[in-house]
């Protein structure tokens, strides 16, 4: 079998950025829509991931740059997921709907 | 890593990411995330990031998710009625999608620095969570503090959303 190659990790990630992009597109129900972003943003996770690993240096290590901009992704996501959380509770409180075809107006 | 445990733990990353945007129950997608996350994380785990394997189990699966379920929970959502469907939106985001794979395939097939396998690691041990750390209190110090003051107003955000009246 032949040995993996850094296409083979960047076409994974590829397919579940667009995966996540689809249901984006797709989906009506806005806490799904959310979880599709995560799957996105954990998409771009990996392709990092495996630049830094394809990327050794003269001491002999992976690229760590790109695993400490990993650790940020994470950081800010798990943020923007308490944050967009809360504004979808407020609106539901708000609304009593979670379907974005139901929420078309911008002030209420 | 060894190819085969690649393509298991892809086939099944994808398989539950896919199940993520087909499922009609929130909780059954959240759920199929929950074991995306875990196989991506294997990934991570064969391409020699350590640290960042256990982050995502931690950070995601772990706290993300909970917090995911408990809005679930809260907001008692029923698993989606057979709503009308959009005809034109399935096909505009399918083909969309579609467009973005073959574009992809494309990019990669011209990706000649992409078709050369891992090289070696130049060391016997691999130390990753030190060397993520030098890296990230030398090189990244100041992102490092503002990322603390990001996660600061994020909470404090997220209080002032959930209270009662909001004006």
């Amino acid at each position: 079998m032949t040995s993996l190659t850094l296409n083979h990790y960047l076409l994974a990630s590829g397919l579940l950025f667009s995966i996540g992009f689809a249901g984006v597109l797709l989906r009506r129900n806005i806490i799904t829509i959310f979880m599709c972003l995560e799957l996105m943003l954990n998409a771009a996770n990996l392709s990092l991931v495996a630049f830094s690993r394809f990327h050794i240096g003269a001491d002999g290590l992976p690229n760590y740059n790109a695993q400490v901009l990993v650790f940020f992704i994470i950081t800010v996501a798990a943020a923007e997921v308490a944050v967009g959380l809360a504004i979808i509770v407020a609106l539901y409180r708000a609304r009593q709907t979670t379907h974005v075809e139901d929420l078309v107006s911008l002030k209420f | 890593m060894s190819p085969i445990l690649f393509w298991i733990f892809t086939a099944l990353m994808l398989a539950f990411g896919t199940s993520v945007v087909l499922n009609r129950d929130p909780v059954a997608s959240a759920l199929s995330l929950v074991a995306s996350f875990l196989c991506l994380s294997a990934l991570f785990v064969g391409l020699d990031a350590f640290f960042i394997g256990v982050i995502q189990i931690l950070v995601y699966a772990g706290a993300v998710m909970v917090l995911f379920l408990f809005i679930i929970m809260l907001l008692d959502l029923k698993a989606e009625k057979r709503r009308h469907f959009n005809r034109l939106t399935l096909v505009g985001g399918g083909a969309v999608a579609a467009g973005f794979v073959f574009e992809l395939l494309h990019v990669l097939n011209s990706f000649s620095m992409g078709k050369n396998p891992f090289p070696p690691l130049g060391v016997a041990r691999l130390d990753d969570v030190r060397q993520v750390g030098i890296t990230l209190f030398t090189q990244f110090n100041l992102p490092f503090q503002t990322v603390g003051v990001l996660v600061l107003v994020a909470s404090v955000g997220v209080i002032v959303l959930s209270r009662r009246e909001l004006k």
